[in-house]
């Protein structure tokens, strides 16, 4: 929802602390998603993602998410799918070149990135190209599998 | 400037040290001469010729040609196809790749392919949207973006592997490059792109046109607040306004196009509005040409080709230097023949 995800860029750091906050309590239920299985609870848990962050967020289930690096507005939202800053398109009001009636994804993350601790210098990492196979899938739970397992 | 281990035409010049490709741009760049790139618009053809044709106009006068890759999102011929009949005749385009039609898979093979044929200078572009175009009904790709396009082309040259990690046995030789546009919201923030585009691997920028210079010189402060004067060739975009009207146009349709209303104004004004839009390029580019770590410019004349010639030779930048065409040594290689 466009009005949502206007308000989530305007509380980024609250929300950015919250997703923080989720982020540790997955990881260290690690030991418990094993036991259950990591395959098994993907879909259970992708589908709570997707309605929550679809609604925050505007949510599109790439599967990798970057919100902390992006001021809290998903970057999937950009038609060009830019993962790196805003295009040079951007119209002098601030609004995307190929849908006008929407405020620039990225010129709202630079807004958000402002708020967060951090998101500064976390928007300026250069973010690798998306995995397309992740798509669909819980973004949560691969990181939980991740942190835990010591990767990154 | 002649260079003494100039090649037959089509083939490359020898790598100098230091540098990444055996271009005659990445050349000029790095001699600390004011560079000249300029656009060439694909022709809507299968007709070699019509490609020749449009690249003659600039003989003599620019150091590189872009050949553009669906530029607006409209069909025409392909970049590929372009830079393959001018790097057969010697010419040292600039081939641009957009991230809106093709996957990583279609994109690695094109910039192995083009260096293969004598491309030295890539442009990596995300592109303008479907939607701009003539083909609205197309799937935009957008697999990569620019930056990650950059990173991508880096790890072919220097890392010698494709993004699976599987070894190539020779990398792509090749200067890249990126856009850039100082005049688009977030104002603020664009020197910072730029950064991070230098950080993925740029090391040249082609800039959207430039009509206010002002505005220019703010971002080049902050360009060099951030340390990226040395670090990255910056070529500003520049182009002549062929009316008053075509200027409103432009600003209303070309996405992320500035304009000063005083620039439409004095156009208005003109009694030659043409002319005057030829002066005002001329006059910005020698505005350019005083500004700290502006290495060059990039002339887009749509539709007004013929004129870059003039506009080049009466601003002066070139300052008595003759940028190689096919043809402007009788003999290339004569001289080592004799010894």
């Amino acid at each position: 929802m466009y009005t949502l995800r206007l308000w989530s860029v305007r509380h980024a750091r609250g929300l950015n602390s919250l997703y923080r906050g989720i982020e540790r309590v997955l990881v260290a239920l690690d030991p418990l998603w094993r036991r259950i299985g990591y395959e098994r609870l993907d879909r259970p848990v992708a589908a709570v993602e997707r309605t929550v962050k679809g609604m925050l967020f505007d949510c599109k289930m790439c599967g990798q998410c970057v919100l902390s690096s992006t001021g809290m507005s998903c970057p999937m939202n950009c038609p060009k799918n830019l993962r790196n800053g805003p295009c040079g398109g951007v119209r002098e009001n601030g609004h995307c070149e190929v849908r006008p009636e929407m405020k620039c994804v990225w010129h709202q993350a630079i807004a958000g990135s402002a708020r967060i601790n951090g998101g500064a210098a976390a928007i300026r990492t250069v973010q690798p190209p998306v995995d397309r196979r992740l798509t669909g899938h819980s973004s949560w739970l691969r990181v939980a599998r991740e942190r835990a397992g010591g990767k990154t | 400037m002649i260079f003494d281990d100039e090649p037959v035409p089509g083939y490359p010049l020898p790598i100098l040290p230091g540098h990444t490709s055996p271009g005659r741009l990445e050349r000029i760049l790095r001699a600390g001469q004011f560079a000249i790139t300029t656009e060439l618009a694909p022709p809507d053809s299968a007709d070699p010729e019509e490609v020749y044709q449009r690249a003659r106009i600039f003989d003599g006068y620019v150091d590189a040609i872009n050949a553009t890759d669906g530029s607006g999102a409209n069909c025409h011929m392909s970049s590929v196809a372009v830079c393959a009949l001018l790097t057969r005749i010697g010419y040292a385009p600039v081939m641009q790749i957009s991230c809106r039609d093709k996957n990583r898979i279609a994109i690695q093979g094109d910039i192995l392919g083009g260096a293969a044929m004598g491309v030295c200078n890539i442009l990596c572009l995300s592109g303008d949207g479907v939607q701009a175009g003539d083909h609205p009904q197309a799937l935009p790709v957008f697999d990569l973006d620019c930056m990650s396009l950059l990173a991508t082309a880096r790890t072919l040259r220097d890392e010698q592997h494709f993004l699976s990690g599987r070894k190539l046995t020779y990398p792509p030789r090749v200067l890249l490059g990126a856009a850039a546009n100082p005049f688009a919201p977030p104002l603020e923030w664009r020197a910072e792109r730029l950064a991070k585009k230098v950080d993925a691997g740029a090391q040249f920028i082609q800039t959207q046109y430039c009509y206010d210079v002002p505005l220019l010189k703010q971002y080049m402060q902050r360009v060099e607040d951030l340390g990226l004067i040395g670090k990255v060739f910056l070529l500003v975009g520049v182009g002549p306004l062929r009316s008053a009207k075509t200027a409103e146009w432009m600003r209303k349709n070309v996405p992320g196009l500035h304009i000063p209303d005083a620039i439409v104004k004095r156009l208005a004004g003109a009694q030659d509005q043409a002319r005057e839009g030829r002066e005002l390029c001329i006059e910005i580019i020698q505005q350019l040409r005083e500004i700290r770590g502006v290495s060059g410019v990039h002339i887009m004349a749509y539709r007004q080709e013929e004129s870059v010639p003039e506009i080049v030779e009466r601003s002066g930048v070139l300052a008595g230097r003759v940028p190689w065409y096919p043809g402007r040594d009788p003999q290339p290689n004569s001289h080592r023949k004799a010894s």
